[in-house]
């Protein structure tokens, strides 16, 4: 069996090491020390650990002033409370005053499961994309989860980082490139493309692999940074194949489909299916249920792959 | 949506008219034995589920089945009576006890209970009243019910109509500022229908409260931000029914109830990782031996 990884151990334990070096990255959080894994953290650098309580606006507040005073603030609690409850905090105090805190939206999509959809955190990547001045990074495994750290230290303004609970295997391949705009292309093909994101990646490398034994060629894209994205990426798949998947685990409303939707459609049109959570309420469920049950599976790919195909509209 | 046991509500209605003879040392006693079946429920309904929130389930199980066993006014076969009272839990995350509570009284049957987190159950992690008789608003995240129970008892005294509102809030939770907007809400309006409930076992999901971010002086604080306060043990059903008398000043009401994390169980009394620690099945044998 593949390892897979729960990725809010990379980002506690890259944030630990990098904080060793530069004293003015601190860490935020509303009770959640245990549930950001900040319990290393705090151990290690006492001081620099915040905990603001259970109190998301102030959290979001006082990171933008720590960031006023010349901290680097990684801002980190459970990512629905962190996006929905702090979101005017998150657009007046960093975006908008373009201020250097690092938002860690932990545990997010349905990784909450069985607590419900006031838990799950579906609605974050549309209300973030709507934020201006606001790159989001989705890390797929511990690798980009790692990477996306380093990037957020050294990017001088405001981030959203979406660090996923449900496990995930590695999907990176080595020397992948890392940063705004850029996407990893992980398997060939011509015929479909999927981009995929987070908990949905190795998804899509499992449907490309079932694809490729019929003979159909599905280009897998994994495309961390959602904002701003990888236009011309996106652009020679809708060139070059005959049509395109998105998959994320978060609602269709506003996230990676419709991000890669209007620029397709503004650009280069093919037909294109959307996969993530309907706009509905989730019923209860462990999160491996539920994403079955939304259809996020490989399962769910290879079936909207060749209804893609089923049209005969490509080339 | 779940629909009610007519049985086990004509029970709890007996109940009810029997303890309204009853002098309140009869009614304590009665309770308890409520309080009693709801923890072993609780053990065993997350147990199951493996998942869930012991610790807050039985520091609030007394004020819960105080509240619904002998204070509102409540007919559990007409969930949307028009003038029931209003009781929100906004510690969701005890949803457990709420359901074991909701079902003695027989809002819906007991056999539900054991779905408790189970695909497709109506008894989610969190409280949904869309799905779930008896529960009157979306609970989970920390904040949201005075509010909305500000608003529910404001509705009362616009429309003059007799219902009061009873909130249950964790200690923790009223480091979100949305508890203190409508606490000045309340007061602005003198909302004597409104109850808030404060179970103040004194631990949070990481830590003690007074280490996480101090809370105290909190009775001070209630009384600056306009309620009439009330000191009570959060376990002692006699002192929560007379804690729980309408208002005497024409303000809301506040009560800080004093409790144990994980009361009842003596392994689980007063320890932080009770918060959500599932219980083994050594444990819940340990647990259900205790609970007696
Ligand atoms: C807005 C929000 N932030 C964080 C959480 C995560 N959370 C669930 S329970 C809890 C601790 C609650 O402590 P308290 O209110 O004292 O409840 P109790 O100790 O009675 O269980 C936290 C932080 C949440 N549910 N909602």
């Amino acid at each position: 069996m593949t390892t897979t990884y729960d990725c809010r151990q990379d980002f506690a334990d890259e944030l630990i090491k990098l904080a060793e070096a530069d004293e003015r990255i601190v860490a935020v959080c509303n009770d959640s020390v245990g549930s950001s894994n900040l319990v290393g953290f705090r151990e290690r650098f006492p001081d620099r650990l915040i905990n603001v309580g259970i109190a998301e606006q102030d959290l979001v507040g006082v990171g933008a002033g720590l960031a006023n005073g010349g901290k680097i603030p990684f801002v980190s609690a459970a990512a629905p409370f962190l996006t929905g409850r702090a979101l005017e905090q998150i657009k007046a105090d960093a975006a908008y005053s373009n201020t250097h805190v690092v938002l860690c939206g932990q545990s997010p999509g349905m990784a909450y499961g069985e607590l419900g959809p006031t838990h799950h955190s579906i609605e974050d990547l549309s209300w973030m994309r709507a934020v201006a001045n606001l790159p989001v990074v989705v890390p797929a495994d511990p690798e980009q989860t790692r990477a996306a750290v380093r990037w957020a230290i050294e990017n001088p303004g405001p981030s959203f980082i979406r660090i996923p609970r449900f496990k995930v295997p590695a999907v990176t391949p080595d020397g992948a490139p890392f940063g705004p705009g850029r996407s990893n292309q992980l398997t060939d093909g011509d015929d479909v493309t999927v981009i995929a994101i987070g908990t949905l990646v190795s998804r899509a490398l499992e449907a490309a692999e079932r694809l490729r034994a019929e003979g159909i060629g599905l280009r897998v894209i994994n495309m961390p940074f959602v904002d701003p994205f990888d236009v011309g990426a996106v652009l020679a798949a809708a060139r070059e194949t005959g049509g395109i998947i998105t998959a994320e685990e978060a609602t269709v409303s506003g996230g990676l489909g419709a991000a890669v939707a209007s620029l397709v459609a503004a650009e280069h049109p093919v037909r294109m299916r959307i996969l993530g959570i309907p706009n509905v309420f989730a019923p209860t469920g462990s999160a491996g249920f539920l994403l079955e049950h939304f259809g996020l599976t490989a399962d769910g790919i290879v079936a909207a792959a060749r209804e893609l195909l089923g049209h005969g509209l490509h080339r | 949506m779940l629909v009610a046991d007519p049985p086990l509500a004509a029970e709890y209605q007996d109940l009810r008219r029997r303890l309204a003879g009853a002098d309140i040392a009869e009614k304590a006693t009665e309770l308890a034995k409520i309080s009693l079946a709801v923890r072993r429920s609780v053990v065993e309904m997350i147990a199951s589920a493996k998942l869930g929130h012991i610790g807050g389930d039985f520091s609030v199980t007394d004020i819960l089945v105080t509240c619904f066993a002998g204070v509102l006014n409540l007919d559990p076969t007409r969930p949307d009576w028009a003038d029931r009272d209003r009781f929100v839990l906004s510690k969701g995350h005890c949803a457990a006890s709420l359901y074991s509570t909701l079902a003695f009284c027989g809002f819906f049957p007991r056999a539900e209970l054991t779905t408790f987190m189970a695909p497709l159950s109506a008894l989610n992690g969190h409280p949904n009243r869309v799905k779930v008789p008896g529960v009157e608003t979306n609970s989970g995240p920390l904040g949201h019910g005075f509010p909305v129970a500000t608003g529910a008892a404001l509705a009362a005294k616009l429309g003059g109509q007799p219902w009061r509102t009873v909130v249950v809030l964790g200690d923790g939770e009223m480091q979100e500022g949305s508890n203190w907007e409508a606490a000045m809400t309340a007061s602005h309006y003198e909302l004597a229908n409104l109850t808030a409930i404060v179970d103040r076992n004194r631990l949070q999901q990481g830590a003690r409260t007074e280490d996480t971010k101090a809370l105290e002086p909190l009775g001070d604080k209630w009384r600056s931000f306009g309620f009439e306060l009330r000191e009570v043990d959060g376990h002692d059903h006699a002192a929560l029914l007379q804690a729980l008398e309408p208002s005497t000043t024409g303000k809301p009401v506040a009560i800080v109830a004093h409790t144990i994390k994980g009361k009842g169980v003596s392994f689980m009394e007063d320890r932080v990782e009770w918060h959500h620690k599932v219980p083994s099945p050594e444990q819940v044998r340990l647990a259900l031996e205790e609970l007696v």
